[in-house]
Parts: structure tokens; C-alpha cells; sequence
């Protein structure tokens, strides 16, 4: 199932500190592209802060410093100063969608307007992105309506598609449906699924048949209790980390033991 | 039983006492908007009051137009220095504002706020007038900008702190620059707030006589010129009413209810403004 891949994200012996403190401790590990990978462990062992190190969100966090490095297709993120492209790159879809306040249309085009891209290109992009997103059928008539007006599914598929808009080549997403209800949160997942063929896909989330059902990797996560940082303690395919653990801490985890 | 009537009646004096002080502070309110329309509504009826300028004492036909126009003039000048500034502090007070110099910004325009007006006036007559030789619009203008300027500021900063963080990690993650996310996601987001502030600036600035007083001077001619002495409502509010003249005292009365009136629909329109912005941020 998960097949060969290229690495898109190559993490290797990274720490991060908030101010003294330690959040993460040489984690180390591959994320392969096009396909989903998905980070799970414990409240408060550090997969958001992973995750933000990817997009270096983590910036606007005074005290807040990364040491090692994390390869984008061999540059390093962690020492680049060229932050808005980067961003561009790896967009991010957050736990609670936040649509802007304006209509639908401009809340997909907002990105690519001020990037300068033409009106053309962007009429085009609004449209593409919300087909890519599963939104368009269902707001293609409402186009001029606010973003608020949608449900919460339906606000972050838009989320979604705005990030989209600016052709991101990763998409990170920190418990992107754990505000929305059951039917939603299958439409993201389906949703994922479809990306993966185009974007390279990483996920944090706190739910386990979700991780299983959607990505092809799996990274378990835990707070180390005498450091109180965060570590890696296995990745590997999903199917072999549900099924066959190498570590019995993620045994424990897994089967519903601890965390 | 005995206690339990003893309890209510108790509390049912204590909410009686509250309704009346509530009420005893609404009288002043109520009586200077009684006086002011009752004493002022001769005047206004009159649609001459509002196309004519001032005329000397004894003259019929006099009117007030010439100081609504200076009013209008000198606060829109005021207003167009005050705002943009006062608004691009806010933002960055709110945005960046973590340090030690936004701490100096903030305490300079907590004291401004509390500053006599009348000292904003001398300023502006040291800094205009004198060098100048002659009372103008524009030195009122810069006494009023002054004014403004920490209020709109201060509601800025607090309309844009209301903004939910996720919107501006949201534009962030965007790939879109800081300066652009906060001045064309975050402003935007917070505008009514901001609209809010800078409208009670200039219901403020509006009302003030003090700054006027040795800057605009008054002028019983009607003007456009800000470089010239322009007349205010509040002057000639305090010009008539000084006067032994039972025609230019009721003229004083006119132009105070016009300057209430404009005062009270400018706190209105705010207020209205503001339940927007609420609602909004609530939605975000
Ligand atoms: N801005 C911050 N400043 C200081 N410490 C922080 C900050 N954000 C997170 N931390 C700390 O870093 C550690 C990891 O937090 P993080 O949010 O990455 O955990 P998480 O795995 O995402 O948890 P959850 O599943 O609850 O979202 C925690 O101990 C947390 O207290
Ligand atoms: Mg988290």
C-alpha cells in the first residue's frame, strides 16, 4: 500500500526548546511525498510543535528556537530566512476553522491576491481549489456569501481550499476535524485521501481508526518522563504499527493501555 | 417566618435604592437635554439659523452656518491627521506591540487622554499660532489631532486584540507577509471596532472649546479657509451666552442644541458600529 516514495521531509536529530524548556528531543524520521503520514501520541508530547516546526509557525513564538535540521527537498527549513516561501509551500489547516471575514470567493482568493497573481489566474485558481477542496458543488451558487454563513465541515473544506490556492506542495493539519461531527470528518478524510495523489499530507491527530483508516505512515509519539520532552518512538507504514509494534510502548498506546 | 420577611423586604430596599440612585443619575443627563432643546428649539426652527452667519446684536436673520462649516472644517482636518496616524499606532500596538517602546507609546497616550484640553490648546498656539502672526483653523485642527489621537489609538488597539489568533496564523500560513496579514486581514476584521473609536474621537473633538479658543479664535463671517480664524459651535456657544443680549443668548442656545444633537447621533452611530464589530468577532 504505501509503496516506494521519494522523501519530501527529511527530519533528522531535531530538538526544540521554548525558551528553557525542552518540548522535543532528537526526533528523527522521513516523511514520504504524496502520501499521508500521520503523528499520534499522547496530550502534550509535542506533535503540534512538530508540526509548526514544518512551516516554521513556531517563529512567532517569543524563546522559541529549533535546533537540528528538517530537509524540504534537501533545503533546510529550520536555518532558511526565505519564510514566505516556505510557507507558501507547506500550508497548514488549523484544529478550528478560522474562514476570513469576508465571502467565500475572496477567502479563496485573498492568498493569491496579494501574492499579485492575475485576475484570470485567480477566477481560475478560486474555482479549482474549491473542486479540489469537495466545496464547490455545494457553494458554487453562494459564492458571495461570508465565510462564517457555512457550516463547520463546510468551513474547513474551505480552510482547506484557501490553502490550496497558493499551491502548496505539503499541507500540514493539527486535528483538523476534531471540531467537526461524524459525517464531516469522514468528508475530510475522503478528502485527504483524494490530496495525497497531489500533496504530500501530514496530520496530527488524537484519534487512532482515524490515523489508521487515512495515512500510509504512522509516527507515535511520547512525553519522556524523566526529560518531560517529547519523542519519537517509532515510525513506520501504518499497517505495521497498528499490527506489529516494534516497541511496546506503542503497544500500550495503541491498545488503549496508557495516554 | 419572621426572618424570611425581614430578608426580602431587606433586599427588596436595597434594589429600591439602587433604581433611585440609578435615576438620580440620569437627572443631570436629562435635565441638560431638556433645557438645551427646550431653550434651543426656538432658535432651530428656523431655517434661516442654519443658511445664515452670525449678525451683531438687533439685527434679525442671524444664523450659525458660519460656525458649522468652521466646525466641520477644522474637526475633518483633525480627523484626517488623527485617524490614519492614531490607527496605524493601534495596529502596531496590538500587532508588534510587545516591548519596551510600545510600553512608552502606550503610557504617552494614557497621559494625553488625561491631559487638559486647554493645555492642547497653548500647545498649539506656542507651535501655530505664534510663529504664524495670526489665529487660524489649521492651529485649532492641530490642537484637536492631539486630541484625538490617544483615543483612537487605545480603541484600535483593543478592537484589533479582539481578533482571534488562529485569523492571523491562518494568514501567515498563508505564505503572506506580517505587515500585509495585519493591515489587510486583521484591520479590515477589526473595522468597526476602529470606526467605533474614531468616531467618538470626533464627537470629542467636536464638543471641545478650550483648544479652539486662542487657535481658531472665532470669525462672524462664514469661511472655508482653514488659514484663517474660522468660528467653532462650542465658541459661539461661549462667545453669546458671555454677552448681555437677549437675541445673541438665544442663538447661543441653538447652537448648543445643534452641537448635542450632532454629538448624540455621532455616539449613536458608534454604538451601533460597536455591536457589529461584537457580533463579528464573535463569529470568527
Ligand atoms: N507557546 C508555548 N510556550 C511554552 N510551552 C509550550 C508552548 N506550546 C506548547 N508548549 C509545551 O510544549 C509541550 C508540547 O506541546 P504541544 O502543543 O506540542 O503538544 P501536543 O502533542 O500537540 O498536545 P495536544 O495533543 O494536547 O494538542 C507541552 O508541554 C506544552 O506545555
Ligand atoms: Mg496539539
Amino acid at each position: 500500500m504505501p509503496g516506494s516514495a521519494e522523501t519530501k521531509l527529511k527530519v533528522d536529530s531535531l530538538s526544540f526548546f521554548y525558551g528553557k524548556t525542552r518540548a522535543l528531543k532528537d526526533v528523527s524520521f522521513e516523511i514520504p511525498e504524496r502520501r499521508i503520514t500521520a503523528i499520534i501520541g499522547p496530550s502534550g508530547c509535542g506533535k503540534t510543535t512538530l508540526l509548526r516546526v514544518f512551516n516554521r509557525m513556531y517563529d512567532l513564538v517569543p524563546g522559541a528556537r529549533a535546533v537540528g535540521t528538517v530537509l524540504l527537498d534537501g533545503s533546510d527549513i529550520v536555518t532558511t530566512t526565505k519564510l514566505l516561501d516556505l510557507r507558501q509551500k507547506v500550508g497548514m489547516v488549523f484544529q478550528r476553522p478560522s474562514p476570513f471575514p469576508m465571502s467565500i470567493r475572496d477567502n479563496v482568493a485573498f492568498g493569491p491576491r496579494l501574492l499579485g497573481w492575475n485576475k484570470a489566474r485567480i477566477n481560475d485558481v478560486v474555482r479549482r481549489s474549491l473542486e479540489n477542496a469537495a466545496l464547490w458543488e455545494e457553494v458554487s451558487d453562494r459564492l458571495d456569501e461570508p465565510g462564517t454563513s457555512l457550516s463547520g465541515g463546510q468551513q474547513q473544506r474551505l480552510v482547506i481550499a484557501r490553502c490550496l490556492a497558493v499551491s502548496p506542495e505539503v499541507i500540514l493539519m493539527d486535528e483538523p476535524c476534531s471540531a467537526l461531527d461524524p459525517v464531516a470528518t469522514l468528508k475530510i478524510e475522503d478528502l485527504m485521501v483524494q490530496l495525497a495523489r497531489d500533496y504530500t499530507i501530514v496530520i496530527v491527530t488524537h484519534n487512532m481508526q482515524q490515523a489508521a483508516r487515512v495515512s500510509d505512515f504512522t509516527a507515535f509519539m511520547l512525553m519522556n518522563p524523566e526529560g518531560r520532552h517529547g519523542e519519537l518512538i517509532e515510525f513506520a507504514p501504518t499497517a505495521t504499527l497498528f499490527n506489529a509494534p516494534s516497541d511496546p510502548r506503542t503497544e500500550a498506546y495503541i491498545t488503549g493501555r496508557f495516554g | 417566618m419572621r426572618r424570611n420577611l425581614w430578608r426580602r423586604f431587606s433586599s427588596s430596599f436595597a434594589a429600591g435604592v439602587m433604581y433611585a440612585l440609578t435615576i438620580l443619575a440620569l437627572v443631570p443627563l436629562g435635565l441638560v437635554l431638556w433645557f438645551t432643546v427646550t431653550k434651543g428649539l426656538p432658535s432651530v426652527a428656523n431655517l434661516e439659523f442654519f443658511l445664515n452667519s452670525q449678525r451683531p446684536s438687533g439685527i434679525p436673520g442671524g444664523g450659525i452656518a458660519n460656525a458649522i462649516v468652521g466646525s466641520a472644517v477644522i474637526v475633518a482636518l483633525a480627523s484626517l491627521a488623527a485617524i490614519p496616524i492614531g490607527v496605524l499606532s493601534g495596529v502596531y500596538l496590538a500587532e508588534y506591540g510587545a516591548g519596551r517602546w510600545a510600553n512608552w507609546v502606550r503610557l504617552a497616550s494614557d497621559v494625553l487622554v488625561g491631559a487638559p484640553s486647554i493645555a492642547l490648546g497653548l500647545f498649539a498656539y506656542a507651535l501655530v499660532v505664534v510663529p504664524q502672526h495670526h489665529f487660524s483653523g489649521t492651529a485649532a485642527s492641530v490642537a484637536l489631532a492631539i486630541l484625538m489621537l490617544p483615543v483612537v489609538i487605545r480603541t484600535t488597539e483593543s478592537a484589533v486584540g479582539l481578533i482571534p489568533n488562529g485569523l492571523r496564523e491562518s494568514g501567515l500560513a498563508l505564505g503572506l507577509p506580517r505587515w500585509r496579514v495585519s493591515l489587510q486581514l486583521i484591520l479590515p476584521a477589526a473595522a468597526p471596532g476602529v470606526i467605533t473609536g474614531a468616531l467618538l474621537a470626533v464627537a470629542r473633538a467636536a464638543g471641545e472649546t478650550a483648544p479652539v479658543l486662542f487657535t481658531a479664535l472665532g470669525n462672524q463671517r462664514l469661511s472655508f479657509d482653514p488659514n484663517h480664524p474660522m468660528s467653532t459651535l462650542p465658541l459661539v456657544v461661549f462667545r453669546d451666552a458671555l454677552t448681555p443680549y437677549k437675541d445673541l443668548q438665544q442663538e447661543a442656545w441653538g447652537a448648543a442644541l445643534v452641537l448635542v444633537v450632532m454629538v448624540l447621533f455621532i455616539n449613536l452611530g458608534s454604538r451601533w458600529v460597536l455591536r457589529r464589530q461584537i457580533r463579528l468577532a464573535r463569529q470568527l
